[in-house]
């Protein structure tokens, strides 16, 4: 009985991670590789969720291949956020901070904008392909996968993978790597830096478009539901290593299964102090996360 | 696309159609009499944006409607009704400085509460240090330290309202049979976890085995493991006491691992909410659940209710209002609470006589859209009428099948009682 | 005449003291009191915060934490026994600064966004253990009952006619402006002196003052123990404001906002701009809730945070004072 609940816990726990990594890779990008503390990140992907939501109830297209289609949107609103946010506090060299107020800024115009334009209401898609589970019995133990935290499982790792392997394997993507470590030898070799990032940040805010799709797949929706999730996001990123695509996807995971652990065999409601306790233990022992460069800015 | 485009043309001449038809019915005279004299200003907090925010624009829609049908009628004591509310972001702490800005420099001549226990609470100190009248929408026992004698508010939940929210649903279980325990579900919140303790000692009057009690974060995304924790303590009953978003999470996660419960639900507020019911669609069936108003055709004995919902989903369609498209939830409970109140003023005759108001309150028994209404010392209801519901027959996603009789069948109380208690399983 | 200059500024404080109480003596519209309440705890918020982030650079993004674990020992001390409000925020004030020794025990290593996301952890981590703390009402919140007439040492404070203070609110509102003084007064002390200065060297070169043998260990406990413990402080006096409190409430999102966004805003390297910052910020949003009577409050304060990071990168302070060179 405890074997089959904790074999059934390990699972939901590598989908949900599947699920929070979806939600982290953007700031990985964005915050990890290029510096700029994007909070309202969470809010861009709710803003995803909802036009997904008005595509599938409107005009009964898939969530998911909302998502698809909604990335270059998203891609050029990160382009545009990023060249505001050059202008006015990368070129002054201007203190991370400031930038933290001004995505916080950002945060609630959004969540404004997504009140007159959506409305207040909480709301849902129902896929086809998510609803139901995959059960079987495995060495006596009954285990039930649900299709929905599947699919999301599926997608998320599809789309992480991608990012994580043109960050590594393209040179666009060691560039990006490389700005903030090193600006000048960048220029040296013909690149420009500030290109570099401004597409960068544009591909991190481009995972909102499947982001957001994979969130209303997973849970309900209302405006202000971003927020919810700031702290999970920035602790994955940070416990993952800033900087590190695939630390990213090892920290969601690990949150993942240790709050489906805590949950079935602690009780839910302390699964947030175990993760976050999670998060300061690591960044006590190795202050730079699981997988950081060593430079602990 | 074609049947959507039509529908709203259709939608658009209705509601174009109500609104000349109130505007002709509303006597010419009486409105240029109520025009001359000052207008009476009702102030209030609502939570407009933030988490409750779905509920909080659904009670001002409810609110508006009274306002416009009192307006009609030649208004309060025949002056005017106004509106002064502002926007508490759903944060308490915004609450205080509001009703001292409606009450210093506004200067309304009532005040009414907001949306939701934790932003009642903060008003209450102001209140009674002016000792004023005070209607509160949907409190949980918000008076039980103070006693303040010119409260009352409009949760229909009785006297000890935690107890007497879910004593309905326990009631509903005796008609399943051989249930001998029971597994307890809360968010971490105010609503909820109040909702829990009163389900707590309900279980234990009835001397359930209690085998599971535990909550849980209201962000909570996969309830997959909550519910096979539970389903490893194999309880005949789940009483889950829940916000929207776990709601939707566990209905979802119930469907999907499956449970041997045979009752499940009992506080899982945000299942009367359109967007969950027609996201959720058929995962909801079996489901036992708290209520307020259901489209069931025995719930004729709350005068005007239905008319008032068809007008609500009348205006949302035709002003394309950003609000929940069925509105049953709250519309008649925040119409109502603004129409005991003005029910009041015209009985006593004034807005200044607190001490009159709150003694009128305490000794009538009113009338209105949530049928009869009477209040107990505290301002807590006199009795519960918490309504128990099942869902049943829902075949898809579509919104409208639930607001047609037959989706949400009442099982409790039985006076009003339009279907048989099944278990769970039965209805999947 | 040298001595009233030597202490031209704690003067100022006395004086800004006499102002205030004078202020509640006067008879003036109620609503001032809640709208100054709101301003000066914000005010002392922000001062707190830019006592560890302004002068010595470490980010606090936890500033809930600190604020609802001072909530909740005045909570749990009202609970436990009938404790004067000044004991809730001793109280509070003590229990936050243990935790903010804590911290810069835990984090000591940390710096920059490590440092943010860690304080951001522990807030989330405290917020989880007060819901699960049923003695202080957990998750369902707890209502307080304020004292009618309370009294301290002997002196009825609030009544209608008999006590030093009419009424409830204007008593909360001079408390709140003493205990904000003395932030500012404790906030231009350090900046002023030798804890100033090493915090100042930590935020330049931490390796290097390190170096110059100032002890930035000594000296961030020292920091992060005071400004915890006046954010406790902030939050003690909480409670019997709002009458209400649930975790969402006293861990509210708002509070990490607004203490790094006032102080930026007015400036970070002087206690004048947490004040400033405070003030202006914390105005304009109380006159936008009571004057919006929709979503659209929140939309100014958005643009509001865009526009002032955009139009003054150093903070009012520093805008003046560039106008002033040239």
């Amino acid at each position: 009985m405890i074997a089959e609940l904790f074999v059934n816990a390990l699972i939901s726990g590598l989908l949900l991670g599947g699920f929070y990594a979806a939600i982290s890779i953007g700031l990985s990008i964005s915050f990890g590789l290029l510096d700029t503390v994007n909070i309202a990140h969470p809010t861009f992907l709710v803003l995803g969720a909802f036009l997904a939501y008005i595509l599938n109830s409107e005009a009964g297209m898939d969530p998911l291949l909302a998502g698809v289609l909604m990335t270059p949107l998203f891609f050029l609103l990160g382009l545009f956020i990023y060249s505001v946010y050059y202008q006015f506090f990368e070129k002054t060299s201007a203190e991370a901070l400031r930038g933290l107020a001004f995505f916080f800024g950002i945060l609630f115009i959004t969540e404004v904008v997504m009140i007159m334009a959506f409305g207040v209401d909480h709301r849902m898609v129902s896929a086809p392909y998510a609803n139901g589970s995959l059960g079987g019995s495995i060495l006596g133990m009954e285990l039930s996968v649900p299709y929905r935290m599947l699919s999301v499982f599926v997608v998320a790792s599809i789309m992480t993978l991608g990012l994580h392997l043109f960050f590594s394997r393209t040179f666009f993507g060691r560039a990006s790597r490389a700005v903030h470590q090193d600006m000048l030898a960048l220029s040296l070799m013909g690149v420009d830096p500030i290109r570099v990032k401004r597409i960068a940040f544009a591909i991190a805010l481009a995972t909102c478009g499947v982001g957001g799709a994979l969130m209303i797949i997973m849970i309900p929706i209302e405006p202000a539901v971003g927020r919810l999730y700031i702290g999970n996001v920035f602790a994955i990123v940070v416990l993952g290593g800033l900087g590190s695509i695939s630390g990213t996807l090892i920290a969601a995971v690990l949150l993942g299964v240790a709050e489906s652990v805590v949950s079935t065999f602690l009780g839910p409601s302390w699964s947030p102090a175990v993760s976050f306790g999670i998060l300061l233990g690591v960044l006590a022992l190795k202050p730079s996360g699981m997988f950081g460069v060593g430079d602990t800015r | 696309m074609k049947s959507i485009l039509t529908n709203r043309v259709r939608v658009k001449l209705l509601g174009g159609v109500m609104a000349a038809a109130l505007l002709l019915s509303a006597p010419i005279s009486t409105n240029v009499q109520a025009a001359d004299k000052k207008p009476i200003k009702i102030g209030f907090s609502m939570a407009l944006t933030g988490a409750l925010a779905g509920g909080g624009k659904q009670a001002l829609e409810g609110m508006e409607l009274w306002r416009a049908d009192a307006n009609a009628k030649g208004g309060l004591l025949g002056r005017k009704v106004e509106f002064v509310y502002y926007d508490d972001q759903t944060n308490a702490k915004n609450v205080p400085g509001i009703y001292s800005k409606l009450l210093d420099v506004d200067k309304v001549d009532l005040v009414v509460s907001g949306y939701g226990t934790n932003l009642i609470g903060p008003a209450m100190p102001i209140v009674i240090d002016r000792d004023i009248l005070f209607m509160g929408l949907f409190g949980m026992d918000n008076n039980k330290k103070w006693k303040y004698d010119k409260y009352f508010q409009i949760l229909p939940a009785g006297p000890k309202p935690a107890e007497g929210f879910s004593h309905n649903w326990f009631e509903a279980l005796k008609e399943l049979g051989g249930i001998k325990t029971i597994a307890l579900l809360a968010a971490d919140a105010e609503f909820a976890r109040n909702l829990k303790e009163g389900a707590l000692a309900n279980a234990k009057k009835a001397g359930l085995e209690i085998v599971y009690n535990k909550n849980y974060p209201p962000k909570t995304p996969d309830f997959t493991p909550i519910v096979r924790a539970v389903n490893a303590k194999k309880p005949d009953a789940f009483y889950i006491a829940s916000y929207p978003n776990g709601s939707a999470g566990l209905v979802r996660a119930l469907a999907e691992v499956g449970t041997k419960a045979k009752a499940v639900g009992g506080g899982m507020v945000g299942l009367q909410f359109a967007g969950l019911m027609k996201g959720l669609g058929p995962n909801l069936n079996g489901i036992l659940n708290y209520d307020f108003y259901v489209p069931e055709p025995t719930m004729e004995l709350y005068p005007g209710a239905k008319d008032l919902i068809a007008r609500y989903q009348a205006k949302v369609k035709a002003e394309n209002l950003k609000t929940d498209e069925l509105g049953y939830y709250l519309v008649p409970w925040a119409y109502a609470y603004l129409d005991v109140l003005g029910q009041t003023v015209n009985a006593v005759g004034s807005v200044d006589d607190h001490e009159a108001l709150a003694a009128y309150m305490h000794k009538t028994e009113f009338t209105s859209v949530v049928g009869k209404v009477k209040f107990g010392e505290f301002g807590e209801w006199t009795e519960s009428r918490t309504i128990v519901v099942q869902y049943q027959n829902i075949k898809n996603n579509d919104i409208d099948q639930f607001s047609r009789a037959g989706t949400r069948k009442i099982m409790f109380p039985t006076d009003i009682k339009t279907g048989d208690v099944k278990p769970y399983n039965d209805l999947r | 005449m040298s001595l009233m200059r030597q202490y031209k500024f704690e003067i100022g404080c006395l004086v800004a003291l006499v102002l205030a109480f004078t202020m509640t003596q006067m008879g003036l519209n109620r609503f001032v009191f809640f709208a100054g309440f709101a301003v000066l705890q914000y005010a002392m918020i922000a001062t707190a915060w830019n006592i560890l982030g302004g002068y010595a650079g470490y980010i606090n993004f936890g500033t809930a934490g600190f604020l609802g674990i001072g909530s909740y020992t005045a909570i749990a001390l009202i609970n436990y026994s009938d404790a004067s409000i000044v004991e809730q925020i001793i109280a509070g004030g003590v229990v936050a600064g243990l935790l903010g020794l804590g911290i810069g025990y835990f984090t000591l290593r940390l710096k920059g966004v490590y440092f943010a996301i860690a304080t951001l952890a522990l807030a989330i981590v405290v917020e989880t253990i007060v819901n699960n703390w049923d003695f202080v009402g957990g998750a369902a919140g707890v209502s307080i009952l304020p004292a009618r007439n309370p009294e301290l040492l002997g002196v009825l404070v609030v009544h209608k006619k008999l006590g030093v203070f009419s009424n409830y609110k204007e008593f909360l509102f001079f408390l709140m402006a003493a205990l904000t003084i003395m932030s500012v007064w404790i906030a231009r002390t350090i900046e002023k002196g030798k804890l100033g200065r090493g915090l100042n060297a930590i935020k330049d070169n931490e390796e290097a003052a390190e170096c110059m043998g100032v002890p930035t260990l000594k000296l961030k406990l020292i920091t992060t123990t005071i400004s915890g413990g006046l954010m406790g402080m902030a939050g003690a006096v909480f409670p019997s404001y709002l009458t209400f409190v649930d975790p969402p409430t006293a861990f509210n999102l708002e509070f990490a906002v607004n203490s790094l966004a006032m102080p930026m805003i007015g400036g970070t390297f002087t206690w004048l701009g947490p004040i400033l910052g405070a003030v202006l910020l914390g105005t304009v949003q109380q006159v936008a809730i009571v004057t919006i009577s929709s979503e659209l409050n929140l939309l100014i304060l958005g643009l509001l945070l865009v526009i002032f990071v955009i139009a003054a990168p150093h903070g009012f302070l520093g805008w003046f004072m560039k106008k002033n060179k040239r």
